[in-house]
């Protein structure tokens, strides 16, 4: 049989992707005792929730103790304009203070309270100061600790793999095949279960503070083995990336500088956020400066600052003050953390950015305004899971973290992406693990597939002619940049799509150069194929959504409209073709509802 | 804007050298930028790590003009226009490609290094720290396993032989959070003489000055060590009162 000439590992349960999501899921499925394959593209540890800054939001009730899973929950759902998934909301608010207290145990050190216990911190749109965080590097301390945990659980793990497609045997995923990036060789995975927790689709726009790795392969082995995907239209800009120098461009300030007393001003030295409270917010949003001043220090009397809006509220702010000529030097508006706290303090809570705009920017933030403006950050959608088990719509197939979608709605708190990933991590794992236990029967792997994957992926070494794979990817780039970004239109959707046409053709005639063994222009080449695919599906689920809400906006259709808030836009393949359906979205239950006529 | 020349090596385990590029920098870039502009328009096959492009993931680690740094924090601005800069892979590391090393090393003796063992919590099932108590601890954790204090530690780079019992300043730093966390009732001091070989390191520093987190690996981390383990195993006294109560030097763990 020809498989046999590839590398063969098995597994029960094979994680793709090795960030909060892969590992976490990688620990659970460990501890049910079946036998685990961790697959990730870069070496362990090195995953995109190293990056994170703020904090896991989790209703601990250690500086509020009025903070309970319930706020949690009501602050989610309505971050994400009631769009979300409730059941996974509802979950997610509910576990994610014992995930925060097991990573505790395994040890992790968050900064602490005066009593001891874990330090809370405020964000946008967090009722209460909730996120558990070390400094502004949260993610590295939460990483580290799942993966110094997981190299004593007995989990197999595959550093510098690439899966390029899913196998499947019938109507069930049976494994997967990739290649080694260090030799490029192929490496071929049997797995009863398979969980997809390759995070996000960030690298298809020019501004982004996501990292090479984010080509959205999770989101497209999934689709390409007939799963469904919702919520592709929801992509979060973070209000606050760098915009100087060029270079930097697009990479992350924490939401922590804004969550510490950090204010947005425009050129003209003004407020401006107090002009863009949305009536949805208003009765929680302090509307002058002097409440919002009083605030950082008077939680209980005050209302909120508007700085602290939902990310996807400052970011169309930001975007208006920039097209009204209000802006900074370089493109952006300043946040302005110096004038409000101290230098010690600034240097204490956040020390990363103090060193990234000091090493990258030549700006000492304890003394000057930053200057910032929206960059891509996270993608909302992603594949459709159940709430509980994180099944997707395919046999065997599961999904958690930015991969998944459905918990954010239409737009994602910040902090909540690593709760997320800890909560569904956990749940991806322990269900996989479940559903390989309860498998029957053997697994076939057709080797003809697997055949024509090796020759597929190996054509652009054969080619000639074709163009360079790095000069699709920029051009791919632009059009999302240009035409599906912070604000959209029809107009601009469709030549999106078309333009994304012509890309797939261009994409299938690039050439790279040199060897198997570690070639970055080869990988590139591979990648635009999920790069490609997630940029038409984003592009074409906006295009779908004719209304604007969270992290879609569009100035032809610029209100909530009531009839969209009922459905999700669902994709999903028909005869290779990516096609769109509005689904009804669950309805949730009326003991929940009450949460949201209670107050205000 | 300015133009450079980057020599770059070129090559693998069974050999190489180094090709020049000319590239064009702009203002605020950094070497990282320059590599990555090479891949774009003159080497798509050019091998290099890279993630986050911010100093936050510890890929991008090569020894640049010799000296071993982090590509995406050496702004070119450090650089004379127009002068000829070096681009080296971390050379203690077996080289796979250009400028990606096999850095597996680290990942096998960290898997080496005996895990928190959590103490109980206190009486109401919780567990507290003191702010001050992990000052300490999180700036070891500040740590973003760039392996440059591996690739500049003698041991590891001129002493092949001694690797097998040697884990290096990046697992020290771990060793000694783990020792000191608040939460972990685990004895390795076994471990760390034997197997992690702290004697072997003669504190020249090294590790600490290219740390780009400015972690103070020998002071804060590998002196303290050592001065336990001076006490446990070496101190007189010690040894005088082992001997007539006829203990052994260490408990198991």
């Amino acid at each position: 049989m020809a498989t046999a000439e590839y590398e063969t590992h098995e597994h029960d349960v094979l994680i793709i992707g090795a960030g909060g999501a892969g590992l976490r899921a990688a620990i659970e499925a460990a501890a049910q005792g079946v036998s685990v394959g961790l697959v990730c593209k870069s070496l362990l540890g090195k995953a995109h929730t190293v990056m994170a800054e703020g904090g896991i939001a989790a209703a601990l009730g250690n500086v509020w103790p009025e903070d309970t899973w319930q706020v949690h929950f009501r602050d989610t759902m309505r971050g994400g304009k009631m769009l979300n998934n409730w059941r996974m909301a509802q979950l997610h608010a509910q576990e994610a203070p014992d995930r925060v207290l097991e990573l505790e145990r395994w040890g992790a050190l968050f900064d602490r309270t005066k009593d001891g216990l874990i330090l809370q911190r405020d964000f946008g749109g967090h009722r209460y100061a909730r996120l558990a965080h070390v400094g502004d590097r949260t993610g590295l301390e939460m990483i580290r600790t799942l993966q110094y945990h997981a190299i004593h659980q007995g989990i197999d793990v595959y550093m510098e793999c690439k899966i390029e497609r899913l196998i499947k045997d019938g109507d069930r995923v049976a494994g997967a095949f990739g290649y080694w990036r260090n030799t490029g060789k192929f490496v071929l995975f049997k797995a009863k279960a398979v969980v997809i927790a390759t995070g996000g689709i960030g690298k298809a726009w020019k501004f982004t503070s996501n990292s090479w790795e984010y080509t959205g392969d999770g989101h497209s082995l999934a689709l390409w083995a007939g799963a469904d995907l919702i919520d592709m239209e929801f992509v979060q800009f973070h209000p606050t990336g760098m915009v100087w120098p060029p270079s930097v461009r697009g990479i992350l300030v924490t939401e922590g500088v804004r969550g510490d007393g950090g204010t947005l001003k425009n050129s003209k030295g003004e407020r401006f956020m107090f002009k863009y409270i949305p009536e949805f917010f208003r009765s929680e949003t302090a509307d002058t400066e002097a409440e919002a001043d009083r605030w950082y220090e008077d939680k209980k009397n005050n209302r909120r600052t508007p700085d602290l809006l939902p990310r996807d509220e400052v970011a169309r702010a930001i975007n208006s003050e920039l097209k009204a000529g209000r802006g900074s030097p370089h493109g952006g508006v300043f946040l302005d953390i110096n004038t409000r706290r101290p230098a010690d303090y600034v240097r204490k809570r956040l020390p990363s950015m103090y060193h990234q705009f000091k090493e990258l920017a030549d700006v000492d933030i304890t003394r000057e305004p930053m200057e910032v403006g929206p960059t891509c950050h996270y993608v909302m959608g992603g594949v459709r899971v159940d709430a509980d088990t994180t099944a997707g719509t395919v046999k065997g197939l599961f999904a958690a973290g930015e991969s998944a979608g459905g918990m954010h709605g239409s737009n994602r708190l910040g902090g909540n992406s690593l709760s997320d990933l800890l909560v569904f991590g956990r749940r991806a794992g322990l269900y996989a693990a479940l559903y390989a236990k309860d498998f029957g029967g053997q697994l076939t792997v057709s080797s003809a597939e697997v055949e024509s994957l090796a020759r597929e992926s190996l054509e652009p070494f054969s080619r000639s002619g074709g163009e360079n794979p790095y000069a699709v990817q920029a051009a791919l780039q632009d059009v999302m940049q240009n035409l599906v970004g912070l604000i959209r239109n029809q107009t601009e959707l469709q030549d999106a799509l078309v333009k994304i046409e012509g890309l797939k053709e261009r994409a299938n005639k690039v050439r790279v150069e040199g060897g198997r063994a570690y070639n970055p222009g080869w990988h590139t080449a591979l990648d635009l194929r999920s790069l490609l695919t997630v940029a038409e599906c984003s592009a074409r689920a906006a295009l779908e959504r004719r209304e604007s809400r969270g992290g879609h906006t569009r100035e032809d259709y610029p209100q909530l409209d009531p009839e969209w808030a009922k459905v999700n836009v669902v994709l999903r393949l028909k005869n290779g073709s990516i096609t769109g359906s509005r689904e009804p979205l669950p309805q949730m239950p009326d003991d929940l509802r009450k949460l949201f006529e209670d107050r205000q | 804007m300015a133009t450079f020349t980057l020599q770059v090596f070129r090559g693998d385990a069974t050999g190489g050298g180094f090709k020049d590029y000319r590239v064009d920098a702009e203002d605020g870039m950094v070497v990282l930028d320059l590599v990555h502009r090479i891949q774009a328009t003159q080497a798509p096959d050019l091998a290099c790590r890279w993630n986050c492009k911010a100093g936050k993931c510890g890929s991008c680690s090569a020894e640049v003009n010799g000296k071993p740094q982090l590509m995406c924090m050496t702004r070119m601005n450090l650089f004379e226009p127009g002068s000829t800069i070096s681009i080296a892979p971390l050379r203690t590391f077996p080289i796979i490609r250009d400028l990606v090393t096999d850095v597996s090393y680290n990942y096998e003796k960290a898997k080496s290094v005996p895990p928190l063992r959590l103490r109980p919590p206190d009486a109401d099932g919780k567990y507290r720290m003191w702010q001050e108590d992990i000052d300490r601890i999180q700036e070891f954790h500040n740590c973003i396993e760039c392996f440059l204090c591996q690739d500049v530690c003698h041991v590891i780079r001129d002493h092949d032989e001694k690797k097998k019992a040697f884990a290096g300043p990046r697992l020290f730093i771990k060793i000694a959070g783990l020792d000191m966390h608040p939460l972990d009732n685990r004895d390795r001091r076994a471990f760390v003489k034997d197997s992690a070989g702290i004697g072997l390191c003669n504190i020249t520093k090294c590790c600490t000055e290219v740390c780009p987190e400015h972690i103070h690996i020998t002071d804060n981390g590998i002196i303290p060590m050592k001065e336990r383990m001076a006490d446990e195993f070496f101190d007189p006294v010690v040894w005088l009162l082992r001997k007539f109560r006829g203990q052994k030097a260490t408990r198991t763990a």
